[in-house]
């Protein structure tokens, strides 16, 4: 599950079956420091994210199933959230290298 | 599963059903010396972790469901353990 901020919406009047009715909106994949890693994508929307919206992505199967009834629709991101209030603490404060012997954490 | 520190929370009032009355928190991977640090992600708290707590992540669908008994759980990684220490040979 990661972050991504609306970028716009994609309008499809051919689609899969199953997909209809769903609103799709282009998003870019951010990083806990909110910076772009990697293209833009397009993703369902179930929680009605407008553009510039921080949101909530789940991937891969999951998304399908983030679906309000339709189940197994070929659909591979979806916005399941919009985030409020993100608090991400600076990397100088933590020790992310395993280290050979022992590390205790508490 | 793997071994991440959680760096941060995320907010949300508006959310699918299945992140309800749960914490988002913010996982960064551990990795060992030398290595280059994966993508951070977003996990669903269910150990009460806390921002600095080194943590055991499931990073799968099907395993996240089983987690929070939720057949159709729209969730990927799961937090299933506190860690306290690691041995590495």
């Amino acid at each position: 599950m990661l972050l991504g901020r609306v970028k716009g919406t994609a309008v499809c009047t051919f689609k899969a079956p199953g997909m209809d009715g769903l609103k799709l909106l282009l998003v870019q994949p951010l990083n806990k420091r909110l910076e772009p890693t990697g293209p833009l994508q397009v993703a369902a929307d179930v929680v009605d994210a407008g553009p510039g919206d921080l949101c909530l992505m789940v991937r891969s199967r999951e998304a399908s199933l983030a679906l309000p009834e339709m189940k197994f629709v070929p659909v591979d991101l979806a916005l399941v959230g919009i985030v409020d209030e993100l608090e991400v603490r600076p990397d100088r404060s933590f020790d992310f290298t395993l280290r050979r012997g022992w590390n205790p954490y508490t | 599963m793997i071994l991440g520190k959680v760096v941060g929370t995320v907010v949300t009032t508006i959310s699918h059903r299945d992140f309800k009355n749960r914490r988002l928190l913010v996982v960064q991977p551990l990795g060992l010396e030398g290595d280059a640090p994966d993508d951070d992600f977003i996990a669903l708290d269910n150990t009460q972790a806390g921002i600095g707590d080194t943590v055991l992540v499931n990073r799968e669908g099907g395993g996240a469901r089983m987690v929070l008994c939720n057949p159709d759980a729209c969730v990927i990684s799961v937090i299933v353990g506190i860690v306290d220490s690691v041995f590495i040979e």
